[in-house]
């Protein structure tokens, strides 16, 4: 059965029914629903619990704690918030931690405004922190997706042992669409290798990421960038729109996407034929994906609410075969079909 | 033959990496003692810090993390909230709880979080090389103080447990000292209580211990008790801050 929800809302009770029944949050437009969401429902679930964080910074280090323990939880921000969450999110890669942060992205740089913007793409696919990393990110483009990307992102995070990032917008965050939740998703990974919950009849377990000696860490980081090379291998995803005859590729993710489809269907309309690449998954990228689209293309026009941002990771996939152009807003401003549209004609 | 004193068992047989001297030895000790005699080596998991005690883990015979520089006490919240029924401690450094990590220090209690602290106040940053300290005494030179810290431009010390016992929620707050046999048997009884407490779900407990630090004191371990007593104490008063159930304990 179909219900209508807030895309906030969407994420927190999507989370639930995964059995992430801890969250710790601090309060910051335009993500707020996620934290009101679950201090209202967390209290009534078994095991749930709801921490209000003094800071961001309390906020991810208490995820680190409570997924030490084995257990599914998460939390959310919004632009300035992420990036006080950046120390913490180093320390959960550093020490295979699963676990989802929602990142809301608002207007910036600095305090910014509480308007969308999809200014936080490099943050969230190129580290953020500190040190060799990566952060699995995935890209909602409806309250749907909201929902499903939520149960993936907490399902990939226990599988590779690593903090999963979902980011979304503004607009994602506030508008109401139907969704269809399933009344449980499966939390089924063993943790008991290694999760802490008292060294009852078994050896004592150890999270760190310290590691003194030059070649011991450089086996370390070795043996989680292995995992991310795998990662690459096996997890991207996007989708595609009209993509298959297209001599005019955009490449669009999240609310933007959604203005590109119909800048695809006027294009159509006018016979230009024109198509659309969504990646889902920012990092790993769909790169292979982009290439090939970009060989049978006559140019890609990447779309963003940024001044560019994904257009490099465009560029680098399709290194030089064909054109590759950008079009952007910012401050919260969304790009307009008509204002696609001409510069695609711009282009031809 | 009987023995009357050996090795706890959530203590590893691995000699401390710690300066002679030092106090962390003898307080991991204390640790781990209470952890046996109370039963709790199954149920126990150990937080160790950022500073000299980074390898706390490399001791004890417990479950183990390793959190970022001052989160210990987050990190404890969420491991508390996520598996209420384990035991968790806390072991912090004076440049971890009181610097980096005050924010993290303070809400904890405020929101009397049911877990152990245990304070490890030496006035001084041990492993980073002696810089000056929330804690550092006034006149109270060190590698960022080398005139002495003037209170002029760098304030004065911090006194952890009295600005704690200003907050409602925290059930048992001391300030113990590592100087002679009498305190350290209060050290180690009022580590014991603090993790009783925690068994009993009674809520915040935070033990303070004066520790040396003859290495970065620059004088000699036998010389730093004496120094402890005459600049530390009279800085940092011993004694129970707060012993009584004036918060709402924990469920």
């Amino acid at each position: 059965m179909k219900v209508l929800m807030k895309g906030n809302e969407a994420i927190g009770e999507a989370a639930i029914r995964a059995g992430c029944t801890l969250y710790f949050g601090y309060p910051i437009t335009p993500q707020n629903e996620i934290p009101e969401y679950m201090s209202r429902r967390l209290p009534t679930i078994p095991g749930g619990a709801y921490i209000q964080a003094e800071t961001e910074v309390a906020a991810i280090n208490m995820v680190y704690g409570a997924v030490s323990t084995g257990r599914r939880a998460f939390t959310s921000s919004s632009s300035p918030g992420i990036s006080l969450m950046m120390e913490g999110l180093s320390y959960l890669a550093g020490a295979e931690l699963p676990c989802l942060v929602v990142n809301v992205m608002r207007g910036g740089p600095g305090l910014g405004n509480i308007n969308p913007e999809q200014a936080d793409y490099f943050q969230a696919t190129k580290g953020g922190g500190h040190g060799s990393y990566r952060l699995i990110v995935l890209a909602p483009a409806s309250v749907q997706e909201m929902a499903d990307l939520t149960v993936l992102g907490l399902d990939l995070a226990d599988k590779y042992r690593n903090p999963v990032m979902l980011i979304a917008d503004g607009n994602l965050g506030q508008m109401m669409e139907p969704v269809e939740l399933a009344e449980r998703y499966p939390n089924e990974h063993d943790k008991s290798g290694w999760a802490l919950t008292g060294a009852k009849g078994r050896t004592s377990h150890l999270i760190t990421s310290i590691y003194l000696d030059a070649d011991e860490m450089e086996e370390y980081i070795g043996k989680l960038w292995r995992k991310f090379r795998a990662i690459e291998q096996i997890e991207v995803r996007a989708d595609e729109y009209q993509a298959d005859d297209a001599e005019v590729i955009l490449v669009a993710y999240g609310i933007v996407s959604r203005v590109a489809r119909a800048v695809v269907e006027t294009l159509r309309e006018q016979g230009i034929r024109a198509g659309l690449v969504r990646p889902i998954t920012l990092w790993p990228f769909p790169s292979a994906l982009v290439r090939r689209r970009a060989e049978q293309a006559k140019f890609l026009l990447a779309c963003e609410m940024s001044m560019g941002q994904m257009v490099e990771d465009v560029t680098l996939a399709v290194n030089g075969l064909r054109p590759v152009y950008f079009y952007g807003r910012s401050g919260g401003n969304v790009p307009t079909p008509a204002e696609i549209v001409a510069e695609v004609k711009r282009h031809l | 033959m009987q023995k009357v004193f050996e090795r706890p068992k959530s203590l590893n047989d691995r000699p401390f990496h710690y300066c002679p001297g030092c106090g962390h030895g003898i307080v991991h000790r204390m640790t781990a003692e209470a952890i046996d005699e109370l039963g709790l080596q199954e149920r126990t998991i150990l937080i160790s810090p950022v500073g000299c005690s980074v390898f706390a883990y490399w001791y004890f015979e417990v479950d183990n993390v390793q959190a970022a520089h001052g989160r210990a006490p987050a990190v404890g919240t969420g491991l508390k909230r996520a598996c209420p029924d384990s035991i968790v401690i806390s072991y912090q450094g004076d440049g971890d709880l009181a610097s980096s990590g005050m924010a993290e220090i303070v809400h904890a209690a405020a929101r009397g979080e049911a877990f152990t602290v245990i304070f490890i106040n030496n006035a001084i940053y041990g492993m980073t090389g002696g810089q000056m300290a929330p804690t550092t005494l006034v006149g109270q030179s060190s590698a960022t103080s080398p005139y002495g810290r003037d209170p002029h431009f760098a304030g004065y010390p911090i006194h952890m447990c009295e600005m704690l016992a200003t907050l409602k929620a925290p059930r048992y707050i001391e300030r113990t000292s590592l100087n002679n046999v009498a305190n350290l048997t209060r050290a180690k009884r009022a580590i014991k209580k603090a993790l009783d407490l925690q068994v009993k779900g009674e809520g915040f407990a935070f033990v303070e211990v004066l520790s040396p630090c003859p290495t970065q004191w620059g004088v000699s371990p036998d010389e730093s008790i004496d120094w402890l007593e005459a600049n530390l104490m009279p800085e940092f008063p011993l004694g129970v801050f707060r012993d009584a159930k004036t918060g709402e304990a924990k469920r």
